[in-house]
């Protein structure tokens, strides 16, 4: 087959294409670095026997004959297929696999030319859908030629009814783009991110500032986590340990806690205030467009069509003021990892209520029923701790010969039942108007909203414990995020599930992601 | 596609717990084959496993040393290991596995002590993955695998297709998006 062949094969041609034959070459190169083990086993293994120069010689060419059998083998059975609704890629020796992306869902093709196979005209050609996992199908190596003509063809097979799918996939657009129409949803004012800095009081930098102290230490005269170095260093000074009374004693602890105080919330604010400065959300035509920082000030657009779920959050105290933060679970474009954008990191409610609006998605209020899971679910893990806690107990008064004290251990159940008993009480969910609303977490409240049209997939698990009960765990996909729902009776999993997939089935993937 | 469903090969009502959750469809079971290829696969890694413990009662029988276990103990365990992993494992596993291809979603159970059950619809899938290892081509199996853009279950594996059923899955899931998307 040559170069020619290849190119302008049929489109239809139902036995597919195979990459440009240069590919072996391209390939037996960048695999040249692993055969130098290999070799160098023939090397040593042959050395000093008699004949050794022929045995090498042999060894190696025959090796290197295996592993070109191997890769002209699995440049055989690579196809690349065009078909009418999907590209199909076939590959494997011993194992098939066969991997077919409908058009529909490519998202990105791109055309990437590494310096070797530049030199010889040939790129590789990468296509992303939206799936969870990175890249999706690679073709290596095509003629540039191919690689455009399959690109161009992608577009044209779907219909392009999305605005070129390649330039709708792109979803950080230049600034200037979407400058017009624009409107402020929230601000925050220099005052606002001071009181945003206060609460984001950090201790950070005094353990960077420990460790560094650490590192450096043979430049200190003393060693800083030594007291007696300390105390030593203040004797030195003329400091007589002896003679401060309690009161100096208390006020000086008083002062040093303060001192901690002062330099954990000094952190927080100017940290704050780099990250935050400035900070605004505008509305533009398409999505969102948030502006932030003091230094490095960075511009992210945030199309609506990608935001999969809000999540609204707050702290043990900030609560207390009706401080909350917003962020949207988004359908990542570059990176596939847990991506959530923060759209009002400081704000009241009665300020994220409209920004959430702007998605169509509804913060609960006072109206919303939550339901509360089952206790059973929380009683249960508590008491699989208790045969653990028991075994440690008995090690201990093993070890110990009978130890009166070795039953301490069973006191951290108390601890441990209160913290369960917080989390479950502060658990509710909820399943309406097209919404499943989770509420968790008492140190860190945290409500997270997704609608259902947006949804992936939807599991129902069930332990050997939890079968019992009756319960089940509901578990749902989201790009870019995580719902998990633990302690349902298995009959209210089901409903809302049942819900849940016969909405996201009246609406494809493509018309809720697209632009 | 294979017909027998779940509840009429178990029989047992081991799986009502399950269906119970969603009694309106009913689950195809995985072809018989899986059972036959899952226990080859079981039993080279039981023997690869064993194959110590056998050194060692040969050994012991030829008197190479004393052990404090008596003789054909280490030959007992491994038959009990064979018994479990390839005589009962592959087949329970087999017996709680099951799918449902419906008009727009595929659902797919599996699990004894640990059962889940999910439902991926058809419109949410991004590709699909048709894929065969040497044992399943032996068998004319093939595993089908579909990706979705969440997270959780960013892909599913279904094993123990026969081949033509899964490229026919494959086909009824493709042309379910074409005709979504239009």
């Amino acid at each position: 087959m040559n170069e020619g062949e290849t190119t302008q094969a049929d489109a239809h041609n139902p036995a597919g294409h195979r990459t440009h034959p240069a590919s072996l070459l391209l390939r037996f190169l960048a695999g040249l670095p692993n055969l130098v083990l290999p070799i160098a086993a023939i090397i040593f293994g042959a050395r000093g026997m008699d004949a050794a120069a022929g045995l090498i010689v042999w060894g190696i060419t025959g090796f290197m004959a295996i592993s070109m059998f191997f890769s002209w083998l699995a440049w055989m059975r690579f196809r690349y297929i065009i078909d009418a609704d999907d590209i199909r890629i076939e590959s494997g020796i011993i194992s098939r696999s066969a991997r077919s992306i409908p058009y529909e869902r490519i998202q990105d093709v791109s055309i990437e030319q590494k310096l070797l196979p530049r030199i010889f005209g040939l790129g590789e050609v990468k296509f992303e859908t939206g799936s969870g996992e990175g890249e999706d199908a690679r073709i290596a190596y095509v003629t540039i030629d191919e690689g455009t003509r399959l690109r161009s063809l992608i577009r044209d097979r779907r219909g392009d009814v999305q605005g070129g799918p390649v330039a709708a996939a792109k979803n950080e657009e230049p600034a200037s783009d979407i400058a017009d129409g624009e409107k402020p949803v929230f601000a925050m004012s220099l005052g606002r991110v001071l009181t945003f800095g206060l609460f984001e009081f950090s201790l950070v930098i005094f353990i960077v500032l420990l460790g560094l102290a650490q590192q450096f230490q043979f430049l200190l005269r003393i060693d800083i986590l030594d007291a007696a170095s300390w105390t030593g260093l203040a004797q030195d000074s003329g400091v007589d340990f002896d003679s401060i009374d309690t009161n100096a004693r208390i006020i000086g602890g008083i002062a040093a806690l303060a001192s901690l105080i002062i330099l954990g919330i000094t952190t927080g604010v100017l940290r704050t205030l780099f990250r935050e400065y400035g900070f605004t959300l505008k509305r533009s035509a398409k999505g969102f467009r948030r502006q932030r920082g003091l230094t490095t000030r960075t511009d992210v657009a945030m199309p609506l069509h990608r935001v999969q779920a809000a999540i609204v959050q707050s702290g043990f105290i900030r609560r207390l003021f009706g401080w909350h933060a917003l962020k949207f679970v988004s359908l990542a474009q570059d990176s596939k990892k847990e991506a959530s954008h923060v759209a009002a990191p400081f704000a009241k409610l009665r300020e994220i209520v409209p920004i959430a609006g702007e998605t169509n998605i509804a913060l609960p209020n006072a109206d919303t029923a939550f339901n509360r899971p089952s206790p059973r679910w929380w009683l249960d893990q508590f008491l699989l701790l208790l045969p653990l806690i028991a075994i440690v107990i008995a090690a201990i008064w093993l070890l110990t010969d009978g130890n009166l004290y070795a039953w301490t251990p069973a006191l951290l159940l108390l601890p441990i039942a209160i913290l369960m008993a917080l989390d479950w009480l502060n658990q509710g969910y909820c399943s309406d108007s097209g919404q499943i609303t989770y509420r968790q977490g008492w140190w860190q409240p945290r409500i997270m909203i997704a609608p259902q049209i947006k949804i992936q997939s939807v599991d129902i698990r069930q332990g050997p414990i939890a079968r019992l009960r009756g319960l089940a765990v509901l578990e749902f996909g989201i790009a870019g995020g995580n719902l998990k729902i633990h302690g349902l009776p298995v009959n209210a999993a089901d409903a809302i599930r049942r819900e849940t997939i016969a909405r996201i089935c009246t609406v494809d993937f493509s018309q809720i992601n697209r632009a | 596609m294979p017909s027998a469903t779940l509840a009429e090969a178990t029989g047992n009502g081991l799986y009502s717990g399950m269906t119970a959750t969603d009694d309106t469809d009913e689950l195809t079971k995985l072809h018989p084959n899986h059972v036959t290829v899952t226990r080859i696969v079981a039993a080279i890694w039981t023997a690869i496993v064993s194959a110590p413990l056998l050194a060692i009662e040969t050994g012991q029988y030829f008197g190479a040393g004393e052990l404090p276990v008596p003789q054909g103990a280490m030959a007992a365990a491994v038959a009990v290991l064979f018994i479990i992993l390839v005589g009962i494992l592959p087949r329970r596993r087999y017996n709680h596995r099951g799918y449902d291809i419906g008009e727009d979603r595929l659902r797919i159970v599996r699990g004894y002590l640990f059962r889940s059950d999910t439902i991926i619809p058809f419109g949410r899938i991004q590709h699909i993955d048709v894929d065969q290892g040497p044992l399943q081509r032996g068998y004319r199996l093939a595993t089908l695998t579909v990706h979705t853009a969440g997270n959780h279950n960013s892909s599913v594996h279904l094993p123990g297709l026969l081949h033509d059923d899964a490229i026919a899955m494959r086909e009824a899931i493709r042309a379910h998006i074409k005709r979504d998307t239009l």
